[in-house]
């Protein structure tokens, strides 16, 4: 789907990425042979059971750790020179709120590191706030809201510089499935106002189908991918309940999870020999 | 929707918060000074609170001043040796090879009784300085100080690094606005640990040695002429100093604390 597009639309160019991590029980392969592609406004879900490398991929991705072997590029970038531009936006499972912070001051941390001035910033977040609908909270503190209202700020804040790209890992990981089900179409919502292209790591089958363009099927031991399968829901198609009810829907679940449990996984398999 | 505590009437509570303790204590006053006056017992066991208070009123000027002298060595003990805590703490928070290098010396500083050290650096410093006692006070308050800091400076957590480095924060952005708010509680507490220590470092060293004057001595000197309820006057102002100086890192706690959640806007 996205191959074909041109050097200026890729979002994110990984090959041959690899990753070892040194532990005391010696080396072990987090990740090998990764080729992905994420094409600029692309929403790409990374899917796979626990040590398939899924967050390592986002880590590296977001420089936030190098890869052992392979490249990265964002945006035509290297990854290092893609953070310091702040091409990304990023949000992890943990809200990771400045506690002594207000959520305004909050989603507005960004803009202040940055540079932002106080009356631009002020402007931006009452917007952000507005966008997650928490405009009557931006006054509050982290432990006044609810776990879903903190990943909402976290999810603000991460847009707050308009980035062109959205790395999340597992944002509604650690909310109950009510909440986890509004937050995903909220934010179908807001990625399709902003145009930014997204990297979301997540082990729910339903959650990956819904949001993405594109899921792709990691397996682990050592961390790879294994299967990629477009979901083909257009960006038209409204994401809301009834979404969740349909036939095409549900088929690809079932294709999602086909390509999961069809990949030749030994469950005896053990790390770090 | 999680929603701000439920307040119940915040004007009670105060109210309560403040007259309930003052209620105990002159109910304490009061029975002391019934033991003393009605049931009999003896005077040079244990004077009457009247008795007390008469002795204070008698002395109130060689008081304050004892309390001076003892308050200025207490207060410049806390300076230095959480100015040096903290200073130390940092490098140690940076320099893991430093950490381990001061861990040893710091368990040996926070064992060191001041009993043992006071009439060592008394003599050292000579008996018409200030300074022995000074050393120690700062050497009492070095410890909690440098221990917390420490500790506070560790408190930032993976995902906040993560997050900091996201942001292409650099070093000094990223001490302002996560390192250091997270140490400043812990830092905090051990100003306030360390206050107390500092009053009662410089009292206890008061009795070994060194020039006449501070509480410490006043109150050695009073028991030794078995003047009984003056000792007691400078008990009383002891504990009365070493209060003052403890509601001063409180509301210095107060007040960064506020600082820290309201400047960040």
């Amino acid at each position: 789907m996205s191959e074909t597009i041109n050097g200026d639309g890729v979002a994110v160019a990984a090959n041959g990425v690899g990753k070892t991590f040194d532990t005391r029980s010696g080396e072990v392969q987090a990740l090998t042979g990764v080729d992905l592609r994420v094409a600029a406004g692309e929403f790409v879900s990374l899917i796979g059971p626990s040590g398939c490398g899924k967050s390592t991929l986002m880590r590296l991705l977001a420089d936030l750790d190098s890869p052992s072997e392979g490249t990265i590029e964002v945006f035509g970038k290297t990854p290092a020179q893609a953070r310091r531009d702040q091409d990304y936006g990023i949000a992890f499972q943990q809200a990771g709120l400045l506690p002594w912070r207000t959520v305004a001051a909050n989603i507005g941390l960004p803009l202040e590191l940055h540079g932002t001035d106080r009356a631009a910033r002020a402007a931006r977040v009452a917007e952000l706030a507005e966008l997650v609908g928490l405009s009557d909270f931006a006054d509050r503190y982290p432990d006044q809201l609810s776990g879903g209202m903190q990943q909402r700020v976290a999810i603000a804040r991460s847009l707050a510089e308009q980035p062109r790209l959205l790395l999340m890992d597992e944002p509604f990981g650690a909310l109950d499935e009510m909440t986890r089900e509004r937050m995903q179409a909220e934010l179908s919502r807001i990625v399709g106002e902003s145009g930014a292209a997204v990297v979301f790591v997540t082990h729910s089958i339903p959650e990956a189908v819904f949001l993405s363009d594109r899921v792709v099927v990691m397996s682990p031991r050592p961390g790879r991918i294994t299967g990629v399968v477009d979901i083909g829901i257009g960006r038209d198609v409204p994401r809301d309940e009834a979404l969740r009810e349909t036939t095409a829907f549900f088929a690809k679940v079932t294709e999602v999870r086909e390509a999961l449990h069809g990949t030749p996984v030994t469950a005896s398999g053990r790390e770090g020999r | 929707m999680s929603v701000v505590d439920g307040v119940r009437s915040p004007r009670r509570d105060r109210t309560l918060r403040l007259v309930a303790p003052v209620a105990v204590g002159l109910l304490g006053l009061a029975v002391w000074q019934l033991l003393v006056g009605v049931v009999g017992v003896s005077a040079h066991l244990l004077p009457s609170p009247s008795e007390i208070a008469a002795e204070w009123t008698a002395n109130a000027g060689p008081i304050a001043e004892a309390a001076w002298i003892t308050g200025v060595n207490a207060v410049l003990g806390l300076l230095v040796g959480s100015a040096v805590g903290v200073a130390l703490a940092a490098v140690a928070a940076r320099l893991r090879w430093i950490d381990q290098m001061l861990a040893p010396v710091v368990a040996g500083l926070a064992v060191v009784p001041i009993v043992a050290l006071a009439p060592v650096l008394n003599s050292m410093f000579g008996a018409d300085s200030e300074i022995g006692r000074r050393t120690i006070a700062a050497i009492a308050s070095f410890v909690p100080v440098f221990l917390n800091t420490l500790r506070g400076l560790r408190q930032t957590t993976p995902l906040h690094r993560d997050l900091m480095r996201s942001y292409a924060a650099t070093g000094p952005q990223t001490l302002r606005t996560l390192t250091l708010p997270t140490a400043a509680p812990y830092v905090l507490t051990g100003l306030r640990v360390a206050s107390s220590l500092a009053v009662i470092s410089a009292l206890v060293a008061e009795y070994f040695g060194g020039p006449r004057g501070g509480l410490g001595a006043f109150i050695s000197t009073s028991a030794a002429t078995s003047a009984y309820a003056r000792a007691w006057a400078y008990v009383g102002a002891s504990i009365l100093l070493g209060l003052g100086l403890y509601l001063v890192t409180v509301a210095l706690e107060r007040l960064v604390t506020r600082l820290l959640t309201g400047g960040a806007r």
